[in-house]
């Protein structure tokens, strides 16, 4: 899983059927210090996430195993919202 | 599977149903060296680490296996601690 600033949503009319009423938002992925890195993902929320709020983003197939996802064209969940990270150690 | 080393820990309130009672670490990926190499990223862990450690971790749909017959919603989980590891 990885670490995310939501900074948006995403609003279509148009999409797969299964995504219908599904709530997408725009994450910007990031260290646990909170420096961004990568590129932007649109993930569909499942806990109810709002913009500026860190949260755990699950991707690839795992990301159909997030409650109400079943068999959705989904490669990436908002699956938590997260309260704290501790880092105890420099990583890089 | 990858080796990582333990760096950081994960408190979310609200999470996924299945993520309830989970143990979030954040980890950093190592190179044969024991260098950082890589994105960090947070697992789920099954085997009881904790900050510090060096660990192996696995990556895609596999990483919910550990917690059978649950299906946690993760894409990497720490399935063993490491006690050492040498490279030629």
């Amino acid at each position: 899983m990885i670490l995310a600033k939501i900074v948006g949503t995403v609003v279509a009319t148009r999409k797969d059927e299964r995504l219908v009423s599904s709530k997408l938002l725009v994450a910007r992925p990031m260290d646990p210090r909170g420096k961004a890195e990568g590129t932007y993902l649109v993930a569909v929320d499942t806990v109810d996430a709002g913009v500026g709020e860190t949260v755990l983003i699950v991707s690839g197939s795992s990301a159909r195993m997030a409650a109400g996802l079943k068999d959705c064209p989904v490669d990436a969940a908002v699956v938590g919202i997260v309260d704290n990270i501790e880092v105890h150690e420099s990583g890089t | 599977m990858q080796l990582a080393r333990v760096i950081g820990a994960v408190v979310a309130t609200i999470k996924d149903v299945n993520l309830a009672g989970a143990t979030l670490l954040v980890l950093q990926p190592l190179s044969a060296s024991g260098e950082p190499a890589g994105r960090t990223l947070v697992a789920l862990d099954s085997v009881g680490a904790g900050v510090g450690e060096n660990v192996f971790f696995v990556r895609g749909r596999e990483a919910a296996f550990p917690f059978y017959p649950a299906e946690p919603p993760t894409d990497a989980a720490i399935v063993g601690i490491v006690d050492h590891w040498s490279t030629e």
